[in-house]
């Protein structure tokens, strides 16, 4: 790789191996999942933003907008919607512990990743079995 | 390069300052870092709360929505849900950027285009939500 030194030289630096040569260990896994997932739900905003303006602008289109929400296409962005955000609040609220300096040791990193996948599969099937009772 | 016994000297025509400038972290990181944090703690809450009112408005009608909205409070916690989500979300996406674009012009005209996106997407939200509940 091709970089500056402190006199603003160009040098030539060795790379250290990357990505593509670890085994995934799940805190890696989890590490770039939260950083997808953020991605995503920024993608998702659209959908809130589009609730919201066709709710603010006109009665059909609301309705015509509630309507796709609740097709099949719909329901698939909402529960995709669902899980990337609980999932991404779960990772959110792990790094927020760890950056008390909590949970550093190899087994506290593990369980507690497994905690995140765990709370998300349960927090994620309460929201959409809550949901679908009251729907 | 200074041979031996000389002392190092540098062949450029830029001060230290110079070079140093626009690379470092200029003291800015530990506000993006902090604001980042603040608003991922108050979006636990305000999130919560907007996935139990949005399970309420499944089936809603335009109708529901501005009755929903009627009350100051809600109206209040949905402004605030909407600030913290696109702070945050502009916060995040630009470490993105800047951790997988190289080029700098690229980079910065994606920082300078998602913060745009996200200030536009946050006003019409904030907007349409006012209208809604001012409205009712």
């Amino acid at each position: 790789m091709v970089a500056r030194n402190s006199d603003g030289k160009l040098v030539r630096r060795p790379l250290s191996p990357h990505v593509q040569v670890y085994r995934w260990p799940l805190s890696m896994a989890l590490s770039i999942t939260h950083r997808i997932t953020g991605v995503g739900l920024g993608i998702g905003t659209l959908l809130m933003t589009a609730w919201l303006l066709t709710a603010a602008t006109s009665e059909n289109g609301f309705e015509r907008f509630q309507y796709f929400l609740g097709s099949a296409f719909g329901m698939f962005l909402l529960f995709g919607w669902t899980v990337a955000l609980v999932f991404h609040m779960m990772t959110g609220l792990r790094h927020l512990w760890m950056d008390t300096g909590h949970g550093y040791e190899e087994k506290q990193y593990r369980n507690s990743g497994i905690a995140v996948l765990a709370g998300t599969a349960l927090l994620t099937v309460l929201i959409w079995v809550f949901g679908l009772i009251i729907w | 390069m200074p041979g031996p016994g000389q002392m190092p000297h540098i062949d450029m025509l830029r001060s230290p300052l110079g070079r140093a400038r626009g690379l470092g972290s200029a003291r800015a990181g530990s506000k993006h870092w902090w604001a980042q944090r603040l608003t991922s703690i108050a979006l636990v809450p305000l999130t919560l709360w907007f996935i139990w009112s949005i399970l309420h408005l499944t089936a809603a009608s335009h109708a529901d929505v501005s009755d929903w909205l009627a009350s100051p409070v809600r109206l209040a916690l949905l402004l605030a849900l909407i600030a913290a989500t696109f702070h945050h979300l502009q916060l995040g996406l630009q470490v993105v950027i800047e951790d997988y674009v190289p080029q700098e012009g690229v980079k910065l005209a994606a920082i300078l285009a998602v913060k745009g996106l996200c200030i536009l997407l946050a006003l019409i939200c904030a907007v349409s939500a006012l209208a809604l509940g001012l409205n009712s």
